[in-house]
C-alpha cells in the first residue's frame, strides 16, 4: 500500500438539503492507485461515483460535507481542507469533467484556454506556455497548427481530446476522468480510450476512469471498483470481476450488458436503488438481489477480502453468516 | 394494401437538407449547398421483424427514420407502407397513416410533459385522432399501459412523470405509442438514456411487441444491442447503407471494411477478449462533400494498406460508387472488394 500514489480512505460525503434529511451520497469508500495504473470506478447514475471524485478534487459545493483522507505520496491532502488541497489541485490531481468537450468558452481560441491554467498555476507563461500547449495538443493527437482555432471549429472527438490536453496543462500525476467517452461515437470512443491508455503508459499517469459502461472498463482498466448506493460493493482486477464476481450486483450488471457475440439472455435488474437520505438497514442491494438470504435485510455487510486484491461486500462470502442462517 | 406485401419498403430513398448560406452568401451568389443526409437507401421491414439501423452520429440513420415516417420530405425514392406508396401523400391524407406508424424517442425525460399525469399522457394521442368514447379511451389507455408492462394500470394512471423511474417513464412513452395500436414502431435510441440495469427490460419489451406482430425499426449506435435484439442489421455510413444482413451474419462475418472496423472498436465485456481495435482516423466526412467513388475510401483500411491496390481495385474504389449487392444469401455489402 505504501507504494500507492493516491490513496483514498473512508471517504464520506453528505449533502445538506434544505428542509430535508441529509443525503449520504458517498459512504466510506476506499481505493488506491499506483503510477501508470488504470482504475475503473463503475456504477449507475446516482451511485456516488462522480461525487466521490469531485470530493477528491475538493470541488464539491458548500452544501456538501466531506470526511475521510486522501493521501498523495502518503501525505493527507485533506488535513487542512481547502488550504492543503489547493496546492495539489490540477498540479498533481486533475480532472476531465463529464461533458468537458462542451464546456469550452466558445469565443476564445483553444490555445488560450489551455494556457490559462498554466499561467494561473505559474507553470509557464507567454510564448513558453503557448509552445507547451501546442505540445500537449500534439500529444492528444491534434496538430499544433490547429491550436489557434475556436472550439466550434473542432469536432466532438477533437474537443474531448482538447479537454484532456487542458486537464494535463499542469503536468498532473493523477487524472480523474468522468465519463470521458459517454457522448461519443464508438470509433471516437476508441480513439479517446487509446489516448488515455497511451498517457498512462508513456507519462506514467495514474487514471481513474469513472463510467457506467462496464465493457469500456473491462477493455481499458487493470482494476475496477463497482459502486452501488454510495458504497464500493466490489473491487478487484477486471478479470476477477468478470470471471469470478463475488457480489451479485457485479454479476447482474454484467448480465444486463449485451455483448456483441453474447449468447443467452440479457437480463435487467428489477427495482431501483434505495434513497440515500434514509438510513438503510442491512445490505442496500438486498431488495434487488436474486440470492438474498436471512441476514441481508438486517445486517449491513462489511467489505471482506475474498482473494488477494479482491474485496466484496456480501454476506455470501462470509461463512459465519451462511452458517447462522 | 395487401397482406402479403412487406410492412415497409423503402427504395432509393434520398433526403437532402439545404445548408443556409446567409444573406451575404445569397447576394454574392455563393452556390446553394445541400447535405446529403440520406443518399439512396433501400430496405424492407416485415411484420414481426426488428431491423436495426446502426451507425455513427451524422450517418443519416435518424433522418432515414424521419423520412420514412414522412416527418421530413424526401427528394427522391419511394416509401411503401403495407404496399401503398406514401411518398407523396399530402399531409391531410397522411393523418390516418400516422396512427399506424409511431415513434419512440430517445429521452423519456423529455418525451413526457411533466404536468401530465400518466393517464393524460397516454390518452392524448387518442384525443388528437378523435378516437373512442370516454370509456373506450380509458380502456385503451389501460390496455396500452399493461401491454407496455405497467400492470396493473391503475397503479400508474394518476402518477406524474417525476414519480416514475427512468425505465417506467420509457414504458409510459411506449404506451403512448401503443395506444393507437400501430403496425410500425420506430424506436430512436430507445435505451441510450437509461441506466444499464433497466435497458434490458425495455429491449425485452420491444422484443415482445415484435413477437406480437409489430414491425420495429430501431435506430441505434450500439452494435451490441443491435446484435442481440434485432433480426437484421443495416449499417449506415454517410447517408448510405453499406452492409445489411441477418444480425448474427453481419456481426460474425462482416463483409464491409467499415463494419469490420466498427466491430473491432465495440468494447467486449470480457477483459480477456481484448482485441486490437482498428481505429479509423478522423471522423466521417461532411455530408455536404461526399467523397467520389466509394464514400468510405478516404478512411478505408483496405485502401490505406494497399490491399485494394494489390487486388487491382484501388481505381474503382476511388472513382466508382459501389452498389449494395448480395454477397451471400440475404447478406448485402457495398464494397468493390467484398
Amino acid at each position: 500500500m505504501s507504494g500507492a500514489l493516491l490513496q483514498v480512505e473512508d471517504l464520506n460525503v453528505w449533502f445538506e438539503l434544505e428542509g430535508r434529511p441529509e443525503l449520504h451520497a458517498v459512504q466510506g469508500i476506499d481505493f488506491d492507485l499506483s503510477q501508470g495504473e488504470r482504475l475503473g470506478l463503475v456504477g449507475e447514475s446516482g451511485c456516488g461515483k462522480t461525487t466521490a471524485i469531485l470530493a477528491v478534487m475538493g470541488l464539491l459545493p458548500p452544501t456538501a460535507s466531506v470526511a475521510g483522507r486522501v493521501r498523495l505520496d502518503g501525505d493527507d491532502i485533506f488535513e487542512d481542507g481547502e488550504d492543503s488541497i489547493r496546492p495539489h489541485r490540477w498540479r498533481d490531481i486533475a480532472m476531465v469533467f463529464q461533458g468537458a468537450m462542451n464546456a469550452f468558452n466558445p469565443v476564445r481560441r483553444i490555445v488560450d484556454q489551455i494556457v490559462e491554467p498554466m499561467e494561473l498555476h505559474e507553470i509557464a507563461e507567454g510564448k513558453a506556455a503557448r509552445r507547451q500547449a501546442g505540445d500537449l495538443l500534439e500529444l492528444v493527437g491534434i496538430s499544433a497548427q490547429q491550436a489557434t482555432r475556436y472550439p466550434h471549429e473542432f469536432s466532438g472527438g477533437m474537443r474531448q481530446r482538447a479537454a484532456i490536453a487542458m486537464a494535463l496543462a499542469c503536468n498532473p500525476r493523477v487524472l480523474l476522468a468522468d465519463e470521458p467517452t459517454t457522448a461519443l461515437d464508438v470509433m471516437i470512443q476508441a480513439q479517446v480510450l487509446e489516448l488515455l491508455g497511451r498517457l498512462t503508459e508513456e507519462l506514467g499517469l495514474a487514471l481513474v476512469l469513472v463510467t457506467h459502461d462496464l465493457p469500456v472498463v473491462a477493455q481499458t482498466c487493470d482494476r475496477a471498483a463497482v459502486m452501488y448506493a454510495g458504497k464500493i460493493v466490489e473491487s478487484g482486477t477486471t478479470d476477477d470481476l468478470y470471471h469470478s464476481p463475488r457480489h451479485p450486483y457485479t454479476r447482474l450488471l454484467f448480465s444486463a450488458t449485451p455483448d456483441l457475440y453474447g449468447e443467452g439472455d440479457v437480463i435487467s435488474i428489477p427495482g431501483t436503488p434505495p434513497r440515500l437520505d434514509r438510513e438503510v438497514t442491512g445490505c442496500s442491494f438486498a431488495p434487488r438481489c436474486d440470492v438474498a438470504f436471512g441476514p441481508c435485510s438486517s445486517v449491513t455487510p462489511e467489505s471482506l477480502s475474498v482473494a488477494p486484491g479482491h474485496q466484496a461486500r456480501c454476506h455470501l462470502n462470509d461463512p459465519t453468516m451462511r452458517r447462522a442462517s | 394494401m395487401s397482406a402479403r406485401s412487406p410492412l415497409l419498403e423503402v427504395e432509393n430513398l434520398t433526403t437532402h437538407y439545404p445548408i443556409p448560406r446567409g444573406i451575404v452568401g445569397a447576394i454574392s451568389g455563393r452556390p446553394k449547398q445541400v447535405a446529403h443526409a440520406v443518399d439512396g437507401v433501400s430496405f424492407s421491414l416485415a411484420r414481426g421483424e426488428m431491423l436495426a439501423l446502426v451507425g455513427e452520429s451524422g450517418c443519416g440513420k435518424t433522418t432515414t427514420a424521419q423520412t420514412v415516417m414522412r416527418l421530413v420530405d424526401p427528394v427522391a425514392g419511394t416509401i411503401r407502407f403495407c404496399g401503398d406508396d406514401i411518398t407523396h401523400l399530402r399531409h391531410r391524407d397522411l393523418r390516418p397513416l400516422r396512427r399506424r406508424m409511431q415513434l419512440i424517442y430517445q429521452d423519456p425525460y423529455d418525451a413526457l410533459d411533466p404536468r401530465f399525469r400518466v393517464r393524460q399522457a397516454v390518452e392524448e394521442p387518442l384525443l388528437v385522432h378523435h378516437l373512442g368514447s370516454r370509456t373506450e379511451r380509458t380502456e385503451r389507455v389501460e390496455r396500452a399501459l399493461e401491454r407496455a408492462g405497467l400492470a396493473p394500470a391503475d397503479l400508474f394512471l394518476d402518477r406524474y412523470p417525476h414519480e416514475l423511474s427512468g425505465g417506467q417513464r420509457q414504458r409510459v412513452a411506449i404506451a403512448t405509442a401503443l395506444v393507437l395500436e400501430p403496425e410500425l414502431l420506430v424506436a430512436d435510441e430507445p435505451v441510450s438514456m437509461l441506466d444499464v440495469s433497466v435497458r434490458a427490460e425495455i429491449l425485452t419489451l420491444l422484443d415482445e411487441l415484435r413477437r406480437s406482430g409489430l414491425g420495429i425499426l430501431m435506430i441505434t449506435h450500439d452494435l451490441s444491442t443491435a446484435a442481440r435484439f434485432a433480426d437484421r442489421i443495416a449499417v449506415m455510413y454517410l447517408g448510405r447503407i453499406v452492409e445489411q444482413g441477418a444480425a448474427q451474419d453481419v456481426v460474425r462475418d462482416p463483409r464491409h471494411p467499415y463494419t469490420r472496423a466498427l466491430i473491432t472498436v465495440v468494447p467486449k465485456r470480457d477483459p480477456r477478449d481484448r482485441t486490437t481495435p482498428q481505429i479509423l482516423k478522423g471522423e466521417a466526412p461532411n455530408p455536404v462533400k461526399v467523397p467520389s467513388g466509394c464514400r468510405f475510401h478516404p478512411r478505408c483500411p483496405e485502401v490505406a494498406s494497399g490491399r485494394a491496390r494489390d487486388r487491382g481495385l484501388e481505381e474503382r474504389c476511388r472513382g466508382d460508387d459501389p452498389l449494395l449487392r448480395e454477397i451471400s444469401r440475404d447478406h448485402l455489402a457495398a464494397c468493390h472488394l467484398a
